[in-house]
């Protein structure tokens, strides 16, 4: 049952926001020998909408005051990212590592990080990018509401919350529109990339965030979870096979000349396809 | 290891989640039926549509004549519009109760947001946003994801829960013909729903049924090098009966809307011509036309990745081309081209 034991209006909003640093993925290259993606060139970032999801709860605790958390899982390096969410503006940082969590997939994501909101408590709103850029699946943010059983909010670009009446507004994006939604608090909304612009850190934040501020960090034994259901014992998926993607075979023909003479070229070649149907 | 809900022996059928939005079937919707159809014929198992909504019996029609032996309806005033949970406790109901052995959704919006929520209500796994679906020598189904911008392609299985769930981009498998005369079995089930079921409330809802880049034939797509430039590629869209698809740059510089993004984050698209201006062509992107017939690319760039993935090639800035290309084209055309 959902640990929003809940903020009352007076104490404002308390938003976790989950977040993830990914391979910059313009850096990732695959190896043609071994078949598999070498990320050790690739430097990390903070996952885009995940920036966009801690720029909303930073709004929203702007508001109606509060308290934004932020709740990661990955290796020891993360904490250097979780430092920089807290620079711009979050109040507090936890940190799952564990080598139990790795090589999970997106059942066993959810299942962990709603371990994690759970030790944390006391929550109102989860926030999340709409999906990672590296796995780009978008499951972790329902996974996470059906174990914590509350509502969700996917694809969101705007989001208001009414905390005297427990409930939040929200503007999801659909194919050809849009809608606006209601949902009572607690819930957990994911935020598209781009829905807002992130702030930059803030220079006074800087010493605090880098140096003084607790990142807490949890490792599986810390939060009592059971190892079944972590990682890849907990993952009902497997990587059956990884290839490099065939492309596609294309003449590749140049058409050369001014303007006029390449466009007379290019309507002799596509005839076929521009006559009136 | 996580329990499955109900082991392998126990599963059967090949399932297909329909969306509706207003009555009205989701392309991806009738891709997939085909698609199951072909698999369910593969391995002998009999395909399930899976019908939920308000007022949508007329769809079971469809979806018999598209490959479904049989459609499930569940029809519910809560189900009016899609909100999360009454569809998840609905389809959740339903697969506890026939234990299918697969589960295939469209990764639409709505479709992506069902499937997370009930891949864990069910404890089983789930494939996201496959560009392909087999079944490997075991029978089970083998779901194909990009990784990296189509760098990679990996396969994915779930090879002891159940059921095995994927969701599929729309426009990567092509719309079947309907078989006006087959036949299939159509059932109603009861729904027990109260309000409480439906914690989220649609406050209002503004969709058009406008231009749809995953089904046109033809794809005028623009990207940085038009400079914002949208008309004069809407004046070449409108005369070849095309339709007006983007870059994500393009996009995100607010040139034009987010329904038109060609690409990983945006729409796969199959036209039978696509002319590409002023797109780089990074991985992102060309995974969203390497289904097309034809490629035509114009960039300024010559080293631009674009050409690579091109079958007609012209170095040179889009606002060159572009107005000589619409007289020609009209040249063409009016000298008796039809």
């Amino acid at each position: 049952m959902s640990g929003g034991t809940g903020a009352d209006s007076m104490r404002g909003l308390h938003t976790i926001v989950c977040m993830k640093a990914v391979p910059k993925s313009e850096e990732v290259t695959v190896n043609e020998e071994t078949r598999t993606l070498d990320r050790s060139k690739a430097r990390s970032e903070i996952n885009g909408p995940d920036l966009n999801a801690l720029e909303a709860a930073l709004q929203l605790k702007e508001a109606h005051g509060g308290r934004v958390s932020l709740l990661s899982m990955g290796p020891p390096l993360f904490e250097r990212y979780l430092r920089l969410g807290l620079a711009m503006g979050a109040d507090d940082a936890y940190l799952m590592s564990d080598r139990a969590f790795g090589g999970a997939d997106t059942l066993a994501t959810s299942c962990a990080l709603a371990a994690g909101i759970r030790a944390i408590g006391g929550f109102d709103l989860i926030l999340c990018g709409e999906e990672s850029s590296d796995g780009a699946t978008a499951q972790v943010p329902p996974g996470i509401a059906e174990w914590l059983d509350v509502p969700q909010i996917t694809y969101a670009t705007h989001i208001q919350s009414l905390p005297r009446k427990r409930l939040v507004h929200a503007r999801r994006e659909l194919r050809g529109g849009y809608e606006v939604v209601e949902a009572p608090l607690p819930c957990v909304a994911s935020i598209k990339l781009g829905a807002n612009e992130p702030r930059f850190f803030d220079f006074d934040r800087w010493d605090w965030a880098m140096e003084e501020a607790p990142v807490v960090v949890w490792t599986a034994a810390s939060l009592e979870l059971d190892e079944q259901s972590l990682g890849q014992p907990g993952s009902p998926t497997i990587v059956a096979s990884v290839d490099i993607a065939p492309s596609a075979e294309r003449r590749r023909e140049f058409i050369g000349g001014t303007p006029e003479e390449e466009a007379e070229q290019l309507v002799q070649m596509i005839r076929a396809w521009i006559r009136p149907s | 290891m996580t329990a499955p809900l109900y082991p392998p022996d126990q599963a059967s059928g090949l399932w297909v989640y329909l969306e509706q939005q207003d009555g009205v079937l989701e392309p991806v919707s009738v891709e997939l039926l085909g698609k199951a159809r072909q698999l369910a014929d593969q391995s002998g198992q009999a395909v399930t549509a899976v019908l939920a909504g308000y007022e949508i019996g007329h769809l079971s029609a469809p979806a018999v004549a598209h490959g479904a032996d049989e459609v499930l309806v569940a029809e519910h005033r809560l189900l009016r519009q899609y909100t999360t949970a009454p569809y998840a406790k609905v389809v959740a109901a339903l697969i506890e109760e026939r234990k299918p052995n697969m589960l295939l959704l469209g990764a639409t919006a709505n479709g992506r947001d069902l499937a997370g929520r009930l891949a864990v209500r069910l404890r089983t796994g789930l494939t996201a946003d496959c560009t392909d679906l087999a079944l490997n020598e075991d029978g089970l189904l083998v779901g194909m994801v990009t990784g990296f911008g189509n760098g990679i392609l990996a396969g994915i299985l779930c090879p002891q829960h159940r059921p095995q769930m994927a969701t599929v981009r729309p426009g990567v498998f092509a719309r079947s013909q309907p078989g006006e005369w087959r036949s299939g079995r159509i059932k109603r089930v009861p729904v027990t729903l109260a309000e409480a079921d439906a914690p989220v409330r649609v406050l209002r809802q503004v969709t058009s049924r406008g231009g749809d880049i995953t089904a046109a034939e033809r794809l005028v797509i623009g990207g940085r090098g038009v400079h914002g430039d949208f008309d004069t590629l809407r004046e070449l869209a409108a005369l070849i009966e095309a339709e007006v698809g983007a870059s994500r740059v393009a996009v995100d510089e607010g040139w034009i809307d987010r329904e038109a993004m060609v690409g990983q984050t945006g729409y796969v698209t199959r036209p039978k011509l696509a002319i590409v201006c002023g797109v780089s062509g990074a991985m992102q992107f060309t995974v969203g036309i390497q289904d097309a017939e034809t490629v035509v690319a114009i960039n300024s760039d010559p080293e631009a990745p674009i050409f690579d993935a091109a079958d007609y090639c012209i170095v040179d800035d889009v606002s060159e081309v572009l107005p000589p290309l619409i007289e020609a084209i009209r040249r063409e055309r009016g000298n008796g081209g039809g």
